[in-house]
């Protein structure tokens, strides 16, 4: 099917999410004013997508997501090519595509927008992976800009006093460099109140997400990978929370006149890791035509399930556990029973895992994932396996056929 | 109610027809380069050797790789589901089903209805499956369908210990430089596919029976080092090869 047809179908005309276009309008001035900050004034700081950026924007610095950059990149199918120029650059193929695209793209510029914002420094918080630890070291010698590294211990069970403490003296340091590199004193009031829209942001954007308990559901997880784009970047501003307002209006006008995600939704499914970027339209269209919705994630869901630990008077004190215990700084059981809920919560009829190839924090627990998935819930699962960015690891053919398959067994059950 | 199941492998394309829960007829050719004129081929010649005209068939269902490309067909589905109503078909206490095809090896847990209730496949790379045999075979130049003889003269099977089938090609190599001797080397090779389709096989938890479909069951040395290597008996079909096209045709009854 071209595009053209595609557009004129008036089924999918139909199903499109609306506010998808003042999305684009704002992630677009977003990246206009990074890419523009040197003649405004501006700071420019690259962090990773689980570090504390409200900070950061309570110092008026504007934040840039590397990851982000690695999604669009793949999104636009660009992955290959940069991979491979990371490879000649002589980076290994086993290293996270993420990585491997973004360190690509800075010396030509490459990539959907032209290499991102010129960074006037890093911030490289730990608790979604040890890659990023590397990448930004040689990003910041790359752009020979500071950089600030928050280290916060992986959470296998609960979190002690100790870690509480040893996060909270790092973040008082990551105040003091942004009090160096922006010259300017800390605003503490000022990050209380971006602390506030912060959390307003995650609670509207769990509410968009809840509206996937309706069935039929009126969006899918596809959707989501879309609408996530801001809770990413420009958490703790208020043209998020007013965005998602404005999203879960439209989702839950939708509901009431009946437009569903799927013509036909039969099976509820929910999909565990980071999308395969450079596939999601195939894979919407393949599972919505076997009549299936994803109608929930655990990626998407987890820039949401930092608010369990944000203390809303307090915001400071507690950024250090809010973003110690994110989804990929906790063991394998708590992730597990993270997704038995979601199983409970979603009433799905299957779950689909991508195993990950770049990004091993997500999938190295998959397999015990599955057999607690099987054991406790009794649903069918399929893993696929996949990347984010580099397509050399997507096998058409073979995954049409597990994905055929697993349906089958959902439906015959 | 006459059906026809069609199963178009990446190697060989095999039609069955039945007529209720009797089987009519069966036929294997090779897939070739063009899966449709396989497609095609195959049924007239299932036709040909059971006598029937194409006017009395009143489903067709196709299955395996090329399922999508039988255009004739009145429905596709996958080759997991069909090995396993094939398996229920011949032997109704099976309770799991290892098929090693061409592309990829898969293993299921069929209920005692003959639905699969769970299933594995290898992943992307043709370690474990058809393919890898049919590469060492040729580095080796025997015949694929001796290997199993072959192999079970062996006392002492060589290692071989990369999965990637390039790398599992030159290490077959050396080993011939250096003068080790065949059957080792054919039994040393099946124990790398033991191996690897053991490792996928173990996380679905396989019940008694087991039964092995697929081409590949036709390799006896193949299915000993199974039997050894999951430590329960590996039951054969004399319709092994064909199981995904009768189970076809028999989902086609239903319809
Ligand atoms: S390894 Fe995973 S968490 Fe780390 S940067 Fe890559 S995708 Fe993100």
């Amino acid at each position: 099917m071209t595009d053209q047809n595609r557009s004129s179908d008036p089924d999918r005309e139909k199903r499109k999410i609306k506010s998808a276009k003042k999305m684009k309008e704002i992630m677009t001035e977003y990246y206009i004013e990074a890419k523009t900050a040197e003649q405004t004034g501006k700071k420019v700081a690259w962090i990773t997508s689980g570090g504390p950026v409200e900070p950061l924007i309570a110092m008026d610095v504007i934040p840039v997501y590397p990851e982000n950059h690695g999604a669009m990149i793949g999104a636009s199918k660009m992955g290959v090519d940069l991979c491979e120029k990371a490879e000649q650059m002589g980076y290994s193929r086993d290293l996270c595509s993420y990585a491997m695209a973004d360190i690509a793209c800075a010396p030509i510029n490459g990539g959907p927008i032209g290499g991102l914002p010129r960074p006037d420094m890093l911030v490289c918080c730990n608790n979604i992976c040890g890659t990023v630890l590397k990448w930004y070291e040689v990003q910041a010698r790359y752009f020979n800009v500071p950089l600030f590294i928050l280290d916060t211990p992986i959470c296998h069970t609960g979190f002690s006093k100790e870690a509480k403490e040893y996060v909270k003296r790092q973040l008082a340091e990551y105040f003091e460099f942004l009090e160096e590199n922006t010259g300017r004193k800390f605003d503490f009031d000022r990050l209380e109140e971006v602390g506030k829209l912060s959390l307003e942001g995650q609670k509207m954007w769990q509410a968009v997400l809840d509206t996937t308990l309706n069935k039929p559901s009126p969006m899918s997880a596809f959707d989501a990978f879309i609408h996530l784009a801001l809770i990413v970047t420009l958490r703790g501003t208020q043209s998020t929370v007013d965005y998602y307002k404005m999203l879960l209006d439209e989702m839950t006008e939708r509901v009431k006149n009946g437009i569903s995600a799927v013509p036909n939704e039969r099976y509820r499914l929910l999909w565990d890791n980071i999308p395969i970027w450079f596939k999601t339209r195939w894979l919407s269209d393949k599972f919505a035509s076997l009549d299936a919705c994803l109608v929930a994630d655990t990626y998407t869901s987890s820039w949401s399930g930092m608010m369990t630990y944000i203390d809303e008077h307090n915001f400071m004190d507690s950024l250090a556990e809010t973003y110690t215990r994110i989804y990929l700084n906790i063991g394998v059981d708590e992730m597990a029973q993270n997704v038995l809920k979601m199983i409970d919560k979603y009433d799905v009829n299957g779950v689909v895992l991508h195993s990950n190839r770049s990004c091993k924090p997500y999938s190295l627990g998959q397999y015990d994932t599955q057999r607690i998935i099987q054991e406790k819930a009794g649903l069918p699962t399929l893993m696929i396996e996949a990347d984010i960015v580099d397509e050399r690891n997507f096998s058409e053919s073979q995954i049409e056929t597990r994905i055929d398959a697993f349906m089958e067994v959902v439906a015959s059950r | 109610m006459i059906t026809v199941g069609i199963d178009i492998g990446s190697i060989t394309a095999k039609a069955a027809i039945l007529d209720e829960r009797q089987l009519k007829g069966t036929f294997i050719q090779g897939t070739g380069y063009d899966a449709k004129t396989a497609a095609a081929s195959a049924f007239q010649k299932v036709l040909d050797v059971s006598g029937y005209e194409k006017q009395q068939v009143d489903f067709v269902v196709a299955t395996g790789y090329g399922r999508k490309s039988v255009a004739f067909a009145d429905k596709a589905i996958t080759e997991i589901s069909c090995h396993a109503a094939g398996a229920h078909f011949v032997n109704a206490e099976v309770r799991s089903v290892i098929d090693i095809g061409g592309q990829d090896s898969k293993a299921m847990v069929i209920s005692p209805q003959g639905k699969v209730l769970d299933f594995a496949m290898n992943d992307k790379c043709a370690a474990g499956t058809g393919r890898f045999l049919e590469v060492m075979a040729r580095a080796l130049e025997v015949d694929l369908e001796l290997l199993g003889e072959i192999s079970l003269k062996s006392n002492a099977p060589a290692t071989i210990s990369s999965l990637c089938t390039v790398f599992a090609e030159s290490e077959v190599i050396s080993l011939i430089a250096k003068g080790e001797k065949r059957e080792n080397i054919v039994a040393g090779i099946h124990a790398s596919i033991g191996a690897r389709v053991v490792a996928m096989a173990g996380r679905l938890g396989l019940k008694a029976p087991l039964m092995m479909t697929g081409g590949v069951a036709k390799n006896v040395g193949l299915v000993r080092m199974l039997e050894k290597n999951i430590g329960m008996p590996v039951e054969i079909s004399e319709h092994a090869q064909v199981l995904g096209a009768i189970g076809a045709a028999l989902i086609a009854q239903q319809h």
